[in-house]
């Protein structure tokens, strides 16, 4: 098994996070995992892209050319990233943002309003956790429990309560999809 | 031992520190500029741990040449453009024998180039890459465990033979975060008589490359050169991958040898045999050990991120006992493992490439 | 019985000194060996030798030495320093080595504040390499690379090293000195003494500039060498304490105090 994600949007939307969390835990869960962020000149503001390799077998390439999901979470990070996405595979897009529609339709679409999500909570910071939440729910990658501790270990000594809205926007997320089905 | 997720520069930095480096200077560049900042961070923690942050990578190395003679584990960093300025350096630490490790993390060149994933410094690193005759121990990785294990090896080799060791990797292992798991440094051998503290009551000492009596230099330049022989002899390292049944051998280091290892698991799939040679010692170059393999199979594949360097230690190796095809994206590019599948695919079957006349 | 007042100081080699007649690197490195002996700081001293006509110096120093390439002296000094802190640390740089090619290295070891000292031998010409303009040539001056004299609009000006490194808030100590009389021999001695106490004192970073006599490449003789010092080498550099932190600070607590007994 070899699953590649790309994810992306704004920096400062927790892009970066996202691919981490992800790639810790699916290393606690026991697979192999690389983690690339794209790199270069810094913007604050412009757009931010990393890519997760996990396998359970040796990764070759940490890039994905052809990734199997793709995580957006702003418009100009769809166009550029929709037609990279292998046939079969899956568009996570954040619908509060996003509102056109992705021009394929030979991979499924999962659109979370995960901006308006995480703002209910309480933190509109927490909707790249809304959109993980979602994402391993469809994917199954990473079993919940060994993410949400992966989450808090590479959030690192944040306080008890950013902790706890994280559980909230991940669960909220994670449910979303349950009930959209 | 506990696993840990660290991206490939701090990886190194980490790795330093826990290997006893007590000194570190370097210059921004990307893509390295995290081991730097893990150092800013982390040795100045440390009892004794300098870090500076130099005016360039000139002054880094020199600084980090007087910290090695004054008897501490001293390390720099950077990436092409400013490899390129630590050459004077490089060439000085190897003429007054001072050990010193160096991190490349490659990037697309010549000249500024760009800061994507290259491995078009091969030539410079694995020559010399300064002026005057002279070798550096250069280390391959390809791998967050590899980066980890080699530069702890790296401070042990550069003590053992009193020389300089290049770690020599790319933006694509700086930037990459993977698995890793710290083993347990050696304690360091290196006598204290080597460093220079002060003559205290004793005979004052001198440090110098220097030499200006023509028969007093070529003595020193032979002197290195045996320890060099010794080197070349005793420190290569190489990786052997599916290669026992192998029809077609790829050789490939670092970055590319990742590449090549997913191409040769889709190429099995589709039933081809094929294999890879990984070099990981690229100074010395494991030439005996690919030559064995010239037994087996008489076609090889180099590929390299590059148009072609490591492809001439290869026809070194072989003499003319194999036909040799090459497979370059320098650059920045790096392909996929599909796209070396294909190439490879294209040339399992053929009988032209390039045969040295030299048997 | 005969008493000894003259004799070679502990920190010097017994070998025969290869300058040319006239030159001030001699004069110099005896300063630098008597200072050492004085305050008896032999056994912890480690020098770093330029390249240039000094480049032989570990000839002459019994302390240990270890030779930079040119120009990085100041940065291997800084690597020693940071490393052995309880170590007295000198450079010894001439004006092409600390001027032109490292004056990154010199002017950021300076703005760190290392707590070095650098002996900064000015004659104003590439003496080695055969009497090339240095960048302290002054304008006007015949050079093998400005054969009809320095002239600023194809040469650029001599750099006042004392004054630009003056003006950075990390050096402790700068006096610009000469060795071409008895009296200007004993004041740079002077001055010499001072800077290495003020490293062992740990107050930084200090420079002392010396406008040394090179009669091979001025075509002069030893004596108009040192004339030629006064009379025109000296008006371009004048001579001098530039900048002296530690004595302006006890200068200050001594006028606080005063002012306390008042």
């Amino acid at each position: 098994m070899m699953v590649k994600t790309i994810f992306a949007g704004f920096g400062g939307q927790g892009v970066l996070m996202m691919g981490y969390s992800l790639a810790h835990g699916a290393m606690s869960a026991g697979y192999n995992v690389t983690f690339l962020p794209a790199y270069g000149a810094e913007v604050r503001g412009g757009t931010a892209n990393c890519t997760v390799a996990v396998s359970d077998d040796e990764i070759a390439s940490p890039i994905a050319s052809e990734p199997d999901n793709i995580v957006v979470l702003n418009t100009p990070s769809l166009y550029t990233f929709q037609n990279r996405v292998a046939f079969g595979g899956a568009l996570f897009l954040n619908s509060s943002i996003i509102a056109v529609e992705s021009s394929r339709h030979d991979v499924r679409i999962f659109k979370i309003p995960s901006s308006e999500m995480a703002e209910k909570l309480g933190n509109p910071r927490t909707a790249n956790t809304v959109m993980m939440g979602a994402f391993l729910k469809m994917t199954g990658l990473v079993p919940p429990d060994i993410y949400l501790s992966s989450m808090e270990t590479v959030m690192g000594s944040k306080k008890k309560s950013v902790i706890e809205i994280n559980h909230k926007a991940f669960a909220a997320g994670y449910e979303f999809l349950k009930m959209a089905e | 031992m506990n696993k840990v997720l660290m991206q490939g520069n701090k990886i190194i930095g980490e790795a330093a520190i826990r290997a006893g480096c007590l000194f570190y200077a370097g210059y921004p560049i990307t893509p390295q500029n995290e081991l730097p900042e893990y150092m800013a961070e982390n040795l100045r923690k440390v009892e004794g741990g300098v870090f500076i942050q130099s005016e360039s990578e000139i002054a880094a190395i020199h600084m980090v040449a007087g910290a090695s003679a004054a008897g501490a584990r001293s390390m720099t960093s950077s990436s092409s453009p400013g490899i390129s300025l630590k050459q004077e350096g490089i060439s000085s630490l190897a003429a007054c024998e001072l050990p010193a490790v160096i991190v490349n993390m490659m990037r697309g060149g010549p000249g500024l180039g760009n800061i994507c994933p290259a491995q078009g410094d091969y030539f410079q690193a694995t020559r010399g890459g300064g002026h005057g005759d002279y070798r550096v121990i250069v280390l391959g990785p390809d791998s967050a465990q590899e980066l980890a294990d080699l530069t702890m090896d790296a401070f042990d080799l550069a003590d053992e033979y009193r020389t300089p060791v290049m770690i020599l990797a790319d933006g694509m292992m700086g930037q990459m975060m993977e698995p890793v798991i710290f083993k347990e440094p050696k304690p360091r051998v290196y006598p204290e008589s080597f460093a220079m503290t002060g003559a205290g009551t004793g005979k004052s000492k001198i440090i110098r490359g220097l030499i200006l009596d023509p028969l007093e230099m070529e003595e020193h330049n032979w002197k290195l050169h045996r320890k060099y022989q010794v080197i070349a002899q005793r420190e290569t390292r190489h990786e052997l991958y599916k290669t026992d049944d192998a029809e077609l051998i790829l050789v490939a280091y670092g970055t590319g040898a990742r590449i090549a290892k997913g191409a040769i698991k889709r190429l099995r799939e589709a039933g081809l045999r094929v294999g890879l040679f990984r070099p990981i010692s690229l100074w010395p170059f494991p030439t005996n050990e690919l030559r064995d393999l010239a037994k087996r199979t008489e076609n090889f594949l180099v590929f390299e991120m590059s148009t072609g360097q490591m492809v001439e230690d290869v026809r070194l190796a072989l003499q003319g006992r194999a036909r040799i095809g090459f497979h370059g994206r320098p650059g920045g590019v790096v392909p996929t493992p599909v796209e070396l599948a294909n190439v490879v695919m294209r040339q399992y079957d053929r009988k032209e490439g390039i045969i040295d006349p030299v048997t | 019985m005969m008493k000894k007042v003259f004799g070679r100081p502990r920190s010097m080699k017994g070998n025969i000194f290869h300058y040319c007649a006239g030159c001030g690197h001699s004069i110099a490195h005896r300063l630098i060996a008597e200072v050492i002996d004085e305050l008896d700081i032999r056994g912890i001293t480690i020098g770093v030798p330029p390249a240039g006509c000094a480049v032989l110096a570990y000839n002459y120093f019994d302390v240990d030495m270890i030779e930079a390439q040119h120009g990085r002296g100041p940065a291997m000094a800084t690597g020693i320093k940071r490393v052995l802190p309880d170590r007295v640390v000198f450079s010894y740089q001439g004006d092409g080595d600390l001027a032109a090619i490292g004056i990154a290295e010199s002017f950021h070891a300076a703005n760190r504040g290392e707590n070095i000292t650098v002996i900064f031998m000015n004659n104003g010409v590439y003496g080695m390499t055969g009497g090339q303009m240095a960048p302290t040539s002054i304008l006007g001056q015949k050079t093998t690379t400005s054969p009809t004299g320095r002239q600023n609009i194809l040469d650029g000006y001599p750099i006042k090293v004392c004054e630009v490194f003056s003006l950075l808030p990390g050096t402790a100590y700068i006096e610009r000195c000469t060795v071409n009389s008895p009296a200007s021999i004993l004041k740079t001695r002077k001055a010499i003494r001072k800077a290495f106490q003020y490293q062992i004192d740990g107050r930084g970073f200090s420079l002392i500039e010396i406008l040394s006599p090179c009669p091979t490449n001025w075509k002069m003789t030893p004596i108009d060498s040192c004339r030629w010092i006064d009379e025109v080498m000296s008006k371009q550099f004048p001579l001098g304490v530039i900048k002296d932190v530690p004595a302006e600070v006890s200068d200050e607590r001594k006028k606080g105090d005063k002012h306390h007994d008042g």
